[in-house]
């Protein structure tokens, strides 16, 4: 285990960049505008950055990027975990500053994916990939059928039911009403996810996440150039990554993701256990994938992920808040959510969520997953009273 | 009629059963290991020899999904996908043809396409032995 905890690294800023329906700015525009707010919560310039870290920008993605933002990065990363790269990107923006490969870090990241109609089901390959051959010919959804055959295994294994599925989607609507940002604040109860459309068996309309344009950045330092920041620090304590498969017949367990392996090292990192963390923000691009994250993660036994989800405890005054902005279920789910995670993490542990501010936020986890439940990114972050 | 096969040298094997009527997957001459899709080495044991094998086309219902959206002009919804566990081992994502149960035994059965190679689906086989 690399020693990263002994240089600290901290998260000084956040943003967001224009969500839900964005017609007058393009990816590249709000990522910049992002950057620049985040850098400024950091008492930074986009003439700081010396890393950088984006995926999802098109081909040489941080190449494309770092030209737009007029930057010239000594340390680059377009590493593609699909959802979960964000998240991962902690990981890696810490091994490269606790190792002198950069000092101010920049992870960015914007999508128009609503406005521009881009999402397609079936799927985009070329027609001699094994996906292409092995998978599109059955007309399986991708992604959503690969969790809803995650969901139904998960139900046959252990009983687990679609209104403990439902749970969780209703304890996001409940955080989205207390989000002004939130893209979908209507009342939201079980019998109303149960009562949407079916998508893909068992998963409801109302089991899966939004589609919308959004975006944001996070800049993470080290701790001489923490001294600039203007809000609160977060440091990053702990993170792991990893990932099981590409195509989701080769997934070795539908019950069982990497999160066992990218929680196992976060955790380690941290010195920290899931009893200590105070809020999660989990990827809910559907239903299962939180339900499965928490059993993975820790918080509770393989199999009573079900009963975990139930009873209103991720919910606003439930035991373990999560999902707090409203999530990619009703808040925003720009294609990629791992970066708003962040984003919304870092704002709880700074006391600074307003409304859905959750009332312990020392420690908050950050587990973000991409593909069809392929990968896997964990990070812990803490809010820091003095700098290391 | 000539068949379009998919330009993969790898796969070649696997299509041309499907044309016969065969479930091919790969078996390593060294340890036994069976294994699909097709790779130049074994997963289980890295040996360099591979050979095509007929699998019997039974296995176990490992998981289903009834897709309720249209994603293919070739099929309407509602209708299902699921994946098998054959009783060498691999996993293969298929067509459903019933509504076997999961933990069901189901055997092969073969989708005809115009121009390319049939497709393997799997329904419901009773238990004969």
């Amino acid at each position: 285990m690399l020693e990263l905890g002994a240089r600290p690294v901290y998260v000084t800023g956040v943003a967001e960049s224009a969500l839900g329906e964005v017609r007058d700015q393009t990816e590249l525009s709000m990522a910049m505008a992002a950057s620049a707010e985040a850098l400024e919560e950091a008492g930074l310039t986009l003439a700081d950055v010396d890393g950088l870290f984006v995926n999802y920008m098109g081909e040489e993605g941080s190449v494309q990027v770092a030209e737009y933002l007029g930057i010239q990065p000594r340390y680059s990363d377009s590493s593609d975990l699909g959802g979960a790269s964000f998240a991962a990107f902690l990981n890696h923006a810490m091994v490269a500053i606790s190792t002198g490969r950069c000092e101010v870090a920049l992870v960015t990241y914007a999508s128009r994916q609503r406005t521009r109609r881009s999402r397609n089901m079936a799927g985009r390959m070329s027609s001699y990939s094994l996906a292409a051959q092995l998978e599109a010919p059955y007309g399986l959804p991708t992604p959503v059928g690969q969790y809803a055959l995650a969901a139904a295994r998960h139900m046959y294994e252990f009983n687990t039911s679609p209104q403990q599925l439902a749970e969780i989607a209703v304890a996001a609507r409940r955080w989205a009403q207390l989000n002004p940002k939130a893209w979908d604040r209507e009342p939201l109860t079980v019998d109303g996810v149960l009562a949407s459309a079916m998508v893909c068996s068992p998963l409801h309309r109302r089991d899966c996440c939004l589609v919308t344009d959004g975006g944001g950045a996070v800049v993470l330092v080290g701790a001489g150039t923490a001294k600039s920041a203007t809000k609160p620090l977060v440091r990053v304590l702990g993170a792991g990554e990893s990932h099981t498969h590409w195509h989701i017949a080769q997934m070795p367990s539908l019950t069982r993701t990497a999160a066992v392996e990218s929680g196992r090292d976060a955790f380690a990192m941290a010195g920290v256990g899931p009893q200590d963390i105070d809020f999660v923000e989990p990827y809910d691009s559907f239903t299962i994938t939180p339900l499965l994250a928490f059993e993975d993660l820790g918080f509770c036994a393989k199999g009573e992920g079900g009963d975990f989800v139930s009873g209103g405890r991720l919910g606003p005054g439930g035991a373990l808040p999560a999902m707090t902005s409203g999530g990619g279920l009703s808040y925003n789910h720009p294609g990629a959510l791992g970066l708003l995670l962040v984003v919304e993490a870092v704002r709880q542990l700074r006391g600074e969520a307003g409304a859905r501010q959750v009332p312990r936020h020392e420690l908050g986890l950050v587990h973000a997953v991409g593909g069809v439940l392929s990968t896997a990114a964990t990070v812990i972050l803490a809010a820091e009273t003095s700098l290391q | 009629m000539t068949l379009e096969f998919p330009d993969d040298p790898l796969l070649r094997e696997y299509w041309e059963g499907c044309v016969a009527g065969q479930l091919r997957i790969q078996r390593c001459d060294r340890c036994g290991h069976a294994q699909f899709y097709p790779r130049p080495r074994c997963l289980a044991c890295g040996g360099a020899t591979l050979s095509w094998v007929e699998a019997t086309g039974s296995g176990t219902l490992y998981s289903a999904t009834t897709v309720w959206r249209e994603v293919i002009p070739e099929f309407d919804p509602p209708y299902r996908v699921g994946l098998v566990d054959l009783v060498e081992g691999p996993r293969l994502l298929a067509l459903l043809i019933d509504d076997a149960p999961l933990g069901a035994m189901v055997g092969v059965r073969w989708i005809p396409r115009d121009g390319r190679p049939p497709l393997p689906a799997f329904a419901t086989e009773q238990r004969s032995n």
